[in-house]
C-alpha cells in the first residue's frame, strides 16, 4: 500500500539546511496497523506529512497504492488525499463553528456529495464512534476524547484506504487514550491501513508493528 | 452558485457578522453616493434645460451693432439699422430660411409705467412682432389669438398680452378680449393672452410683455421701417450657425459693411447655447460619476482589506479544509464568492436606498410644483446597471488577493498555525 525508497527531507532554517529525514525505506502493506515511534524531533510528523501529501520530500520515491507521489500539483494532491487518506491530528483540527455532523461530512462536501446524503453518511459514522447523540453539538461542547472520535469519524467518512494519525492520543488522558486506540483498532479490523505516530510505549505496544525512528533514520521496523 | 455552496459561504460570513456588516456599509455608501451624485446632476440638467424652454433648436437672433473696419468711404464706428426691406430681401434671397421674424422693442428696462387699463397701470415690455415669432419661440395662447398676417398688413392697433400683464391690468375673471388698453396713451385693443412656456427669469420676461403687430408698433412709436433685430429659424436639417453666417454676408453687402467686419452684427443661436449647456452637463456628469466611483472603490478596497484579515485569521480553518480534500481552486472560488456576495448584497442595498432617496426627493419636488433650476432628478437604468457591473467585476478582483493569499500557505503550515 505504501512504499518508500530512500526518502530525504530537509528544512531551511535561517540559511542553514537541516536534514530531518536521512533516507527512509519502508513498506507498509494494505490492512496493517502500524505505529511510528521515536523521541520528539526525530522526524515522525515530517514523515507522516509526506505520507499524507501535506508536504513535499526532497529525494527518493514514494508510491501510494502503486501511484508515484512526487511533485504533485496542489490540485492532484487534494484529489488523492480525498480518495485515499483520512487524517487524525493531535489537536483534533475540527472547525469550531461547525457541528459534529457538519465537521464529519466536510470531506464529502469537497467531493460534491449533496447535503442530505452527506448528513445521512455523517450520522452513520457518528453512530459507529458512539456519538450519534452529539451530532448537533459544536466541538466546544465536547470533551477531548469525544472530539477525537468526531475526527476519526471524519477521517472515515470518504471511505479512505489509509488512516494517518499524528499523536491521536497526545492530548488525552490514559483512559480516553485507550478508548481512542480501540476505535482505531476497530477501524483497522474493518480493513483499513492505520498508521499511528506516537511516542507512548503503551500505545505502540497495541499495534501489530512498530517502526522506530531516530534522528531521521529508521532503526527498526 | 448552487444552494449548498451558498450555505457554506453564509456559514462563514455569519461567524463575524459585525465585520461583514461594517464592510458592507462602505460599498453601500459608495454606490449610494454614485446614485445620488448622478441624480443630482440630472436634476440640475433637467432644471436648466427646462429654463431654456422649447425654443426651436435651429433658431437664433441677429442684430446690428457698430462697424469696426472703414469701408466704401464710411469710417469705422458707424452705427446702422436694419429695416423691413432687409427682411423682405432675406426672405426672398436666402432659401434656407424657414421663418424670419423682424422685431422691435420699447419699454421694459426703462421702468416707467407705460400701460394702463381702468385705474390699473404697469411697466411692461412692448414688442412689435410678426406671426412668425410663435413658430420660433412657442408660447401658450390661453385666450383669443396671437398676431396674424392681416394685423400686420392693416397695421391694426391690437395686441396679445402676457398673463402677468393681464393679471396686473384686469380684474380676475374679466374677459380682456376686445378691451382697449392704453400703451403710452395710445389705445390698443387686446386680442389675446399668452403664457410663457419657459422657466424662471425668461418666463417672467415673456409674461410681462405686450406684443403688437410690428407695422402698428413702428407707426405708433415713429420707427418708420426700422427694426430692432430679427429672429430666424433655418429649414430642418440646416445648421442655424451656417444660415446666420450667410445672412450676415448678404446683409454686409446691402449695408456697405466690410466683408471681414466681425463686429458689425451680433447674433446668438440655440445651437451654440445648447452645445454649451450640453458640454457643461457632460462634464458635470463626468465629475459626479468620478466622485461616486471613487467612493465606490474606497468601499470595495475596504471589503478587500477585511477579507484579507479574515483569511489570515482563518488560515488554520483553510488548512483543515485543504487537508480534507479542498483543491486550491475550490478555496479560491469560495473566498471570491464570499467577497462577491458581500459586495453584491451591499451594492443592492446602496442602489435601493439611493433610488429610494431620489424618488422621495422627486415626490417632494413635484409636490412643491416642479420649478427652479433643480427638478426631476433621475438615475438612468444604465447608470445603475453599469455601476452594478463595475461592482461585480471589482468584487471578483478584490477577492483575488485574499483568495490567493489563502492558498499561498502550504496546507501543512496552515495546519501548524494555532
Ligand atoms: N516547517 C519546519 N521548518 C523547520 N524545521 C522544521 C519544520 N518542521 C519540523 N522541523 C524540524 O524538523 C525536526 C523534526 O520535526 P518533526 O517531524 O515534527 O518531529 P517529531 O514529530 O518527531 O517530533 C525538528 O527538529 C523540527 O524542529
Ligand atoms: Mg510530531
Amino acid at each position: 500500500m505504501i512504499l518508500l525508497e530512500n526518502i530525504t527531507k530537509s528544512y531551511e532554517v535561517g540559511g542553514n539546511s537541516i536534514q530531518v529525514l536521512k533516507g527512509i525505506d519502508l513498506n507498509i502493506k494494505s490492512g496493517e496497523l502500524v505505529s511510528i515511534m521515536g523521541s520528539s524531533g526525530s522526524g515522525k510528523s515530517t514523515l507522516l506529512n509526506i505520507l499524507g501529501m501535506l508536504d513535499n520530500y526532497d529525494g527518493g520515491a514514494y508510491a501510494l497504492d502503486g501511484k508515484l507521489i512526487k511533485d504533485l500539483s496542489e490540485k492532484k494532491a487534494a484529489i488523492y488525499r480525498s480518495q485515499f487518506l483520512g487524517f487524525v491530528f493531535q489537536s483534533f483540527n475540527l472547525i469550531n463553528f461547525k457541528t459534529a455532523w457538519e465537521n464529519v461530512s466536510l470531506p464529502l462536501y469537497y467531493q460534491k456529495v449533496p447535503r442530505s446524503k452527506r448528513k445521512e453518511l455523517a450520522l452513520q459514522r457518528l453512530e459507529e464512534v458512539g456519538l450519534l447523540d452529539w451530532a448537533e453539538h459544536l466541538p466546544s461542547e465536547m470533551s477531548g476524547g469525544q472530539k477525537q472520535r468526531v475526527a476519526i469519524a471524519r477521517a472515515l467518512i470518504a471511505d479512505p484506504k489509509v488512516i494517518l494519525a499524528d499523536e491521536p492520543t497526545g492530548a488525552l488522558d490514559s483512559i480516553t487514550s485507550m478508548e481512542v486506540l480501540d476505535l482505531l483498532k476497530k477501524v483497522n479490523a474493518a480493513g483499513k491501513t492505520v498508521i499511528i505516530v506516537t511516542h507512548e510505549n503503551e500505545i505502540a505496544a497495541e499495534t501489530e508493528r512498530i517502526i522506530r525512528l531516530k534522528d531521521g533514520r529508521i532503526i527498526s521496523a | 452558485m448552487d444552494k449548498d455552496v451558498l450555505k457554506e459561504i453564509l456559514s462563514v460570513m455569519v461567524q463575524n457578522p459585525m465585520r461583514t456588516i461594517l464592510s458592507m456599509i462602505g460599498v453601500a455608501w459608495g454606490i449610494f453616493m454614485l446614485v445620488i451624485m448622478m441624480a443630482a446632476s440630472s436634476g440640475l440638467e433637467n432644471g436648466v434645460k427646462a429654463d431654456i424652454g422649447n425654443r426651436a433648436a435651429n433658431s437664433g437672433g441677429v442684430w446690428s451693432m457698430m462697424t469696426s473696419i472703414p469701408y466704401k468711404g464710411f469710417k469705422r464706428g458707424r452705427r446702422f439699422d436694419m429695416d423691413m426691406d432687409d427682411i423682405q430681401f432675406l426672405e426672398e434671397n436666402v432659401q434656407e430660411i424657414d421663418v424670419i421674424s423682424p422685431r422691435c422693442q420699447a419699454g421694459g428696462w426703462q421702468g416707467g409705467n407705460n400701460a394702463s387699463y381702468d385705474n390699473n397701470t404697469g411697466s411692461f415690455n412692448i414688442y412689435g412682432e410678426t406671426p412668425g415669432l410663435v413658430e420660433i419661440q412657442p408660447m401658450n395662447i390661453t385666450q383669443g389669438r396671437f398676431i396674424n398676417a392681416a394685423d400686420i398688413k392693416d397695421e391694426r392697433k391690437v395686441c396679445s398680452i402676457g398673463k402677468k400683464v393681464f393679471t396686473t391690468l384686469f380684474v380676475k375673471g374679466e374677459n380682456p378680449i376686445g378691451k382697449y388698453i392704453q400703451i403710452n396713451n395710445v389705445n390698443v385693443q387686446v386680442i389675446g393672452v399668452i403664457a410663457s412656456m419657459k422657466e424662471g427669469d425668461d418666463s417672467a420676461e415673456e409674461n410681462e410683455s405686450i406684443f403688437m403687430p410690428i407695422t402698428a408698433f413702428q407707426r405708433t412709436f415713429n420707427y418708420g421701417k426700422t427694426i430692432g433685430w430679427f429672429s430666424v429659424k433655418s429649414v430642418d436639417g440646416y445648421p442655424i450657425s451656417k444660415l446666420q453666417d450667410e445672412i450676415k454676408s448678404k446683409l454686409k453687402i446691402r449695408k456697405s459693411v466690410h466683408p471681414a467686419d466681425q463686429r458689425a452684427f451680433g447674433s446668438w443661436n440655440m445651437e451654440e447655447e445648447l452645445a454649451d449647456v450640453n458640454t457643461l452637463f457632460a462634464s458635470l456628469r463626468f465629475i459626479s460619476f468620478s466622485v461616486g466611483i471613487l467612493a465606490l472603490f474606497a468601499g470595495i478596497i475596504g471589503i478587500g482589506n477585511i477579507m484579507l484579515v479574515s483569511v489570515t485569521e482563518r488560515t488554520k480553518e483553510i488548512g483543515i479544509r485543504r487537508a480534507l480534500g479542498a483543491a486550491p481552486s475550490v478555496i479560491i472560488k469560495q473566498i471570491i464568492s464570499e467577497t462577491l456576495l458581500i459586495t453584491i448584497v451591499a451594492g443592492l442595498l446602496g442602489i435601493f436606498f439611493g433610488v429610494l432617496t431620489v424618488e422621495l426627493l422627486n415626490n417632494t419636488l413635484a409636490a412643491m410644483g416642479d420649478s427652479g433650476s433643480f427638478r426631476n432628478p433621475t438615475v438612468s437604468f444604465n447608470v445603475v446597471f453599469g455601476s452594478f457591473l463595475i461592482l461585480i467585476v471589482a468584487g471578483v478582483f478584490t477577492g483575488l488577493l485574499p483568495a490567493y493569499s489563502a492558498v499561498r500557505v502550504k496546507p501543512i503550515d496552515a495546519l501548524r498555525k494555532e
